[in-house]
């Protein structure tokens, strides 16, 4: 049996901050990555930066961002369903992410383009969340941690809250997994949610849940939590808790990312499978409401929507990846897009009437809405008439899950019994719903990933000089 | 290769760089790592010469393969700096003029190598029938001793002859590709910011971690082979302008002793025109195979006429008191005849046409946002 001092599960931010972490105060690191190297880090590939509090700008951040401030907008986001012990550390520690990165070869740009809003709370990886991957990883092997991709964990064993070892099985894919056992005296839960596990999110949500996109890596299967969640370590959330956004509904199944957003929702109007129109498309800035079309497609028919628009609206949002179905008239739409084109028409009409004339302005909550309509559009409403005429389809994209395993401030395991494991440790999007227990507050992920990743390695490396 | 098929492959080739660039513009992470993402970001849309133009902007440093979330093995397979090299090299031969010179470019090794050969047998073979008998097998350090063997006037006419075609026929080439992507005015801004761009290779660096050649260890070799390779082919204009000064101003004929501005010019330039370019030959051989194009010999000609070009010059300036001189003299002249006509159909205008590419974009972006945004400066520095 191979042994080590620290077993890490996973390969993305957080694994490698407790790698890097533990490594560097002398422990022998291991980093069990399920994924082939190619598709390494889980879903801190699709991430581009994080949320860190600081008192001043620094010529990148364009001001300070007071702790005090970032615990207003993670208890206005979660609506106070947070561990405040465990967030007052987290936005506490999260001073320190910048240094902790760029010392660890990350290096750091400017929010530009379409991310201004996040200039001032939110430090832009230079090239994306690929790239800092990238730099972790090479102070990861500088540093003597050995990685094992395309390999998975598969058992483990835990004796009444004490890790022993654990199976690990090399090319668990193919026909010829290799299945071995690796001792250590911690083990480091790093390995993301199960949202990926489309038989898990069945469970939870029914059978709407086959029609789901995922977002990121196929490799959040959940197996390292269903292991733990069976060695009696307690859960925290609930299986049908996911961040769900509306994206292209012509994304791959898994691993579309950031692309397969649409921005085009505020702009027209939505209608499902039956043509029907089923929510305020206006009801304020599209950033602030992205994240309820997924779940409100999610209720729809078929899980699937339409977003309609005209030709005065088709420059105005950021380009898409899939070009939109085109067509000179309603009906031809109609029937490109599957929808019943009388129907569609008749949606349209209604629509149209309803709009009252008013100054159109997107950037602001303008006077354009409706009035006499169910349900309403409170601005941007635009009678829609000028060919030629664009559909984009609409699905459930889901970006994470938020049940995962209770921690306690050093990142170690909490029992069903409340007592803490010794050497069991979990770090990232396995533990982030301790903090960040519903909502979404855009890089809080990376941050919870980093400072608990750091957590978790300094005290598993503490454990073993003990 | 007919002119047709070169056609039909520059088609490919900008399809899939527009491709490309329409995930690119919906995604944007890589928008501070050069300037082909900024110049993107402006355009919803892509027309021929937009493409052409983000193509010649890309250095290919590698960085954004490395840092893709959509890189192959992802169904997107999205390879930016191989599209672009691909699509780069097209438009070296669709821009070229005369346009019937398209071909050279599909063949350019062997174009390039024939070129050589050629000039200097002729060179050779000339200075053997026509000069002197003798004039071959000549050492000669006193002044004027090199126009004993050719006439300073025969020299002028030849080579004056041969730049100025490559001159206009460069000019009339980056006209066109100029225009391709749309008139706009040359502004001395924009000069100025493109010329602090290109003689910095500030492009060159993914972003500040350096540019990625060999993989995914960033280091910032080719940057400097680059340096050396383009200063020192300064040095080397250098060195025969200030030779052209003394000729006509001072009435001072070649050779000159080693004090004088134009060999120290010449020879510290010369160095730098070996050196530079087989670091850059052995970069090359080094880079990774996943951001490697297809090979159509065009950067390898091109670094082998410059090797021979500053190898030749350094061998006649240290041999030419020997009797080595006449044979050296002709070998000499034979490679730079050489690499002035073949300047405007070879990796030599890869240059030009990034200079071009650099001026628009630095024009855009003032246009468009008041100023480029500077690489930014990392508050903490990297420790490993």
């Amino acid at each position: 049996m191979t042994r080590y001092d620290v077993l890490i599960a996973g390969g993305g931010n957080a694994a490698l901050s407790a790698a890097i972490s533990a490594a560097r105060d002398g422990a022998r690191v291991c980093i069990v990555e399920a994924a082939p190297r190619a598709w390494r880090g889980g879903n801190t590939r699709h991430t581009r930066n994080c949320r860190i509090a600081h008192d001043a700008g620094n010529g990148i951040l364009t001001g300070p961002y007071p702790v005090a401030e970032y615990t207003e907008d993670l208890m206005r986001v979660t609506g106070g369903v947070t561990d405040e012990e465990l967030a007052a550390i987290t936005l506490e520690r999260s001073r320190e992410v910048w240094d902790f990165l760029a010392g660890n070869g990350v290096h750091f740009q400017p929010s530009l383009g379409g991310t201004l809003s996040l200039g001032r709370t939110n430090a832009f990886f230079m090239g994306g969340g690929r790239a800092m991957l990238n730099a972790l990883y090479r102070t990861a092997e500088d540093l003597g941690v050995d990685v094992f991709y395309d390999t998975a964990v598969t058992a483990l064993r835990i004796e009444d809250g004490f890790f022993v070892s654990a199976t690990v099985t090399e090319n668990w894919q193919s026909e010829t997994p290799r299945p071995r056992e690796i001792g250590a005296r911690c083990f480091v839960a790093a390995s993301g949610g199960f949202e990926a596990n489309i038989e898990w999110l069945t469970d939870a949500w029914g059978p709407a849940a086959r029609n789901f996109l995922i977002r990121g890596t196929p490799y959040n299967t959940g197996g390292v939590l269903r292991l733990l969640m069976e060695s009696g370590i307690r859960t925290t959330g609930q299986p049908d808790q996911c961040h769900a956004v509306a994206v292209d509904g012509r994304a791959p199944k898994f691993d579309g990312g950031i692309v397969t957003r649409l921005d085009c929702v505020p702009f027209g109007i939505v209608v499902n499978a039956h043509a029907e129109r089923f929510y305020d498309e206006g009801e304020d800035f599209w950033p602030k409401r992205y994240a309820i079309w997924g779940r409100l497609v999610a209720a729809q028919p078929e899980q699937i929507g339409h977003v309609i628009i005209d030709a005065k609206s088709i420059d105005l949002f950021m380009p898409s990846v899939f070009p939109p179905e085109k067509a000179d008239t309603l009906e031809e739409l109609a029937t490109r897009i599957g929808l019943d084109p009388a129907r569609l028409c008749e949606t349209v009409a209604r629509f149209n009437v309803a709009c009252i004339p008013g100054d159109f302005d997107h950037t602001t909550h303008d006077t354009c809405r409706t009035e006499g309509l169910d349900p309403p559009k409170s601005h941007w409403a635009r009678p829609i008439e000028t060919g030629p005429f664009y559909a984009y389809t609409l699905r459930p994209g889901i970006t994470f899950t938020y049940m995962g395993v209770k921690v306690n401030r050093d990142a170690r395991m909490v029992m069903q019994d409340g007592t803490a494991s010794p050497n069991l440790f979990a770090a990232g999007e396995i533990m982030a719903g301790n903090i960040l227990g519903q909502g979404y507050l855009a890089g809080i992920g990376m941050t919870i990933g980093t400072v608990f990743g750091r957590i978790a390695g300094t005290e598993a490396a503490r454990y073993v000089s003990n | 290769m007919s002119a047709i098929d070169l056609v039909a492959l520059a088609g490919a080739h900008r399809a899939e760089v527009d491709r490309q660039m329409t995930v690119c513009n919906a995604c944007r992470y890589c928008e501070g790592l050069c300037a082909v993402f900024p110049a993107m970001e402006l355009r919803k849309t892509f027309t021929a010469g937009d493409l052409d133009y983000l193509s010649n902007l890309c250095h290919n440093c590698g960085a954004c393969y490395y840092d893709c979330q959509y890189a192959p093995p992802h169904e997107f397979a999205i390879n930016v700096p191989v599209a672009m090299a691909d699509l780069r090299e097209d438009t070296y031969a669709a821009y070229a003029w005369p346009g019937a010179v398209a071909p050279l470019f599909r063949v350019n090794g062997l174009f390039i190598a024939l070129a050589l050969v050629l000039a200097v047998a002729v060179f050779v073979a000339g200075f053997a029938l026509m000069a002197d008998s003798d004039a071959l097998f000549r050492a000669g350090i006193e002044p004027g001793a090199f126009y004993r063997v050719m006439p300073h006037n025969t020299m002028v006419v030849l080579f004056g002859g041969a730049f100025l075609f490559a001159i206009i026929s460069i000019a009339l080439s980056v006209r066109r590709f100029w225009r391709a992507a749309g008139p706009i005015p040359v502004t001395l801004p924009s000069l100025w910011r493109a010329m602090r761009d290109a003689g910095s290779l500030r492009y060159l660096d993914g972003g500040g971690t350096g540019c990625n050649n060999k993989g995914e260890r960033p280091d910032n070799r080719r940057r400097l082979y680059h340096h050396l390779t383009f200063y020192g082919f300064l040095l080397c204009l250098a060195s025969t302008t200030t030779g052209t000064i003394f000729h006509y101003l001072l009435d001072w004929p070649a050779p000159y002793p080693w004090w004088t501005p134009v060999k120290i010019f010449g020879v510290t330039g010369g160095i730098g025109l070996v050196i530079g370019p087989l670091g850059l030959m052995r970069e090359r051989a080094v880079r990774a195979g996943v951001i490697s194009t297809g090979n159509r010999g065009l950067g390898a000609a091109f670094l082998w006429v410059l090797i021979l070009l500053g190898a030749t010059g350094l061998l006649l300036t240290a041999l030419r008191a020997t009797p080595a001189m006449g044979l050296l003299l002709a070998v000499h002249l034979g490679v730079v005849f050489a690499f002035f006509i073949t300047m405007p159909y070879g990796k030599f205008v890869h240059g030009l046409y990034r200079f071009a590419a650099l001026t628009r974009h630095a024009h855009e972006q003032i246009t468009a946002h008041g100023t480029i945004t500077d690489p930014p400066r990392q508050p903490l520095p990297r420790t490993t």
